[in-house]
């Protein structure tokens, strides 16, 4: 049944080109239906061969579909271990339902074959990635979705802000790939490969500690790029100019994980430096904490979420940095629940307010939208770390991981601590404006429930983050075995066994997440003018968080403005006045000969006969001297 | 005493011949005047190769003539063509009006 794996990407790639081609006259919703399909296939050839995995089966399988560069291990091979399963399973998974649900929300755009061909387009790229064999591959996958993510941010390319978006996601990735890069030429270097079972296998061996140093950081460059980790973050919330279902598949559940996918997959590489680990870690706590304080103050319900998810990748970073890659991809997987959850909720409630998206102008919602608002609240009692929700389970295990390494991780622990106590409050903020107190919509709104096709999904989803945590609980750790495997040969960091260890921390980050909840319940739970004196009681501070710290304006004077300096001066300076100086310098001396020599061509026949007989006379006279 | 006529006769003959034409061109506007010092030119030169043959006992001289005719029959015909339908459209042949092409 392996033999068939390559049937994961090739649904969605001709779902895709099928749609590409013949979308327009299949047409709505047919077109939304068949993408589904699509996935739905692929979903199911993925469980059918994960299946020996969950029976215990623990040798990685190897598909080689045709050689590409044999030579230097870059084929267009999969790699079937437990941790592609899992990736393929999430992706596949959250996917058909996110296909599903766009099918309702796209409803009425002129370009909805379109969008199901990039989205189909997107998750067979996405799986090319976690399937991959090798380095190669994977980085054809990586730069796919990038172009997906692109071509989706501005899918709706007339409004100026999803145009600018969509580049400044590409921009921004860009320097990211260009660490990957180096990466791999790095790695090519010292193994003179680039397939999996050719580094990972012999990296003990070969790498010493200051390559594997280099190539880690180097990667933790790219994965910082696409996974939105300080310093390159500042993409993920332009983003959520795309269409809600875009924000939730490829912004908050799959392709954002591909960074920590690829520093999981790397792990071996990770543990040979001895620094490495340590600054993902630091990265992801920083990022974890900077990007929940942002949320705090956000306006938009999209941007709150894209700060979160900014936030919850953060925390990934921070388990695989202290080696803890079983709980960094199982708060992945919970996280893609929860959080495609909450985007698809927003966007049910964009829908059903006819495009609003500013939260003071929502309010009072639960009414309108029941089942939007008992699948929300949900959702944001997972992400707060409320047991025995999915997002108590995988968060605790990432600081459980933390607080057992001790020393620097010690300190990150803390960090991440009071960055749960944050998450709490910001998520609560947005249920209680969203769904509680008096409604404050602009009038001539008429919210309603979204369509079926939009609130299946919810449900399903809402399911989910509910019963997810429990395939790795402290009592039953059926991930953790699953996952095993693919791990190897990697010294993997755990929580404490310790039963009281484990209830101290989670009375801790429980109690964090409660009194998050708690105040932000109090604090907007109440009539606007109240809440709207709390916001300002910050002062300053308030807008600075408001403003994301202002780093957009800070990289626009350090980094944009500089470069659009340089480029001025090398179109306007350089090309125009010195390339073109030349080129029409040449053109400026050729018409100037011309217009001195032009005066002898009078157009009198006999000036003309006077000058041929003066030039034979010449000519004569010369020969006549020179044959003296 | 007898006058013995050698080719240094013919030549000055011809020469002369040429300057007069060449004169011509030169003086002249009507087109049709100039034409026939084109002629006349051409047949000073013909005279020199005729001259020339005659002096070396070579009937080159007289094979460059037939070309020389040939080309001026040629010529006559399609120059005289050209003028007459210059002079149908404006009344004139004088050259000096014929100067649209000018620089």
């Amino acid at each position: 049944m392996q033999d068939l794996l390559w049937l994961v990407i090739a649904f969605p790639l001709a779902g895709a080109l099928v749609l590409h081609f013949l979308g327009r006259r299949i047409g709505e919703p047919r077109a939304g239906y068949l993408a589904t399909l699509a996935m739905a296939a692929s979903f199911v050839v993925s469980l059918v061969a994960a299946w020996p995995f969950f029976g215990g089966e623990a040798e990685a399988y190897r598909l080689v579909m045709w050689e590409w560069m044999p030579s230097i291990g870059a084929s267009f091979e999969l790699h079937w271990d437990p941790l592609a399963s899992l990736m393929a399973l999430v992706v596949t998974g959250v996917g058909a339902l996110i296909h599903l649900y766009a099918v309702g929300y796209m409803h009425g755009d002129p370009r909805f074959s379109r969008f199901f061909s990039y989205l189909n387009l997107f998750a067979a790229s996405m799986l090319a990635l976690v399937l991959a064999g090798n380095f190669a591959m994977l980085f054809l996958g990586w730069e796919l979705v990038g172009l997906c993510s692109y071509l989706l941010i501005s899918f709706w390319f007339t409004l100026p802000a999803a145009a600018a978006a969509g580049k400044k996601a590409f921009i921004v990735n860009r320097i990211g790939d260009v660490g990957f890069m180096v990466a791999l030429v790095i790695v090519f270097g010292a193994f003179h490969t680039l397939s999996f079972s050719g580094v990972l296998d012999r990296a003990q061996d070969i790498l010493d500690p200051s390559t594997a140093t280099a190539i880690a950081l180097l990667l933790l460059l790219g994965a910082a790029g696409k996974s939105a980790q300080i310093p390159l973050y500042v993409w993920l919330p332009d983003a959520m100019e795309g269409p809600t279902p875009v924000s939730a598949l490829i912004h908050a559940a799959t392709m954002v994980t591909a960074g920590v996918y690829v520093i999981a997959r790397s792990a071996v590489i990770f543990e040979i430096s001895p620094i490495a680990g340590p600054v993902v870690a630091t990265v992801g706590a920083l990022t974890a904490f900077v990007a929940a304080t942002i949320a705090l103050a956000q306006t938009d319900i999209k941007r709150v979420l894209a700060y979160s998810t900014i936030s919850q990748l953060g925390y990934m970073f921070l388990a695989v940095g202290a080696a803890g890659h079983i709980a960094g991809m199982f708060h992945l997987m919970t996280h893609a629940f929860f959080k495609a959850l909450l985007f698809l909720g927003a966007g049910s409630v964009i829908h059903g307010l006819q495009n609003e998206q500013d939260m003071r102008r929502m309010g009072g919602l639960r009414k309108q939208m029941p089942v939007t608002a008992t699948t929300m609240a949900l959702a944001t009692l997972a992400i707060a770390g409320i047991p025995p929700l999915a997002g108590f389970w995988s968060k605790d295990e990432i600081l459980g991981v933390a607080f057992a390494r001790g020393g620097w991780f010690g300190f990150l622990w803390v960090i991440g601590l009071v960055t749960a106590l944050i998450t709490a409050f910001y998520m609560t903020r947005q249920f209680v404006l969203v769904f509680l107190g008096e409604p404050r919509w602009a009038d001539g709104a008429h919210p309603h429930e979204s369509p079926r096709t939009m609130t299946i999904p919810l449900m399903v989803l809402a399911g989910l983050s509910i019963i997810g945590g429990f395939v790795n609980t402290p009592f039953r750790l059926s991930l953790e075995h699953f996952l095993e495997p693919s791990f190897q040969g990697v010294d993997l960091a755990h929580p404490s066994d310790d039963l009281g260890t484990f209830l101290l921390l989670a009375v801790l980050s429980v109690g964090a997440g409660l009194a998050g909840a708690a105040a932000a319940f109090l604090a907007y739970n109440r009539p606007t003018e109240l809440w709207e004196r709390f916001e300002a009681s910050f002062g300053k501070l308030w807008g600075w968080w408001q403003k994301g710290y202002r780093v957009d304006d800070a990289y626009g004077a350090v980094v944009v403005a500089p470069g659009k300096k340089a480029a001025e001066t090398a179109a306007f300076r350089f090309d125009l006045g010195v390339i073109d100086g030349l080129v029409n310098g040449i053109g400026r001396a050729v018409r100037a000969l011309a217009s001195r020599l032009r005066p002898v061509q009078n157009g009198l026949v006999r000036s003309y006969g006077l000058l041929f007989t003066a030039g034979v006379v010449a000519v004569v006279t010369w020969i006549l001297v020179r044959g003296a | 005493m007898s006058l013995v006529v050698t080719p240094g006769w013919y030549m000055t003959l011809a020469a002369i011949l040429f300057v007069i034409g060449a004169v011509g061109i030169l003086t002249r506007r009507n087109a049709l005047v100039m034409f026939m010092s084109i002629e006349l030119m051409l047949n000073a030169v013909n005279l020199t190769f005729i001259a020339a043959g005659r002096a070396i006992g070579s009937l080159d001289g007289q094979l460059a003539v037939f070309f020389v005719l040939v080309v001026a029959a040629a010529e006559v015909v399609v120059g005289l063509a050209i003028i007459v339908a210059i002079f149908r459209r404006r009344q004139s042949a004088s050259v000096d009006e014929l100067a649209d092409m000018k620089g």
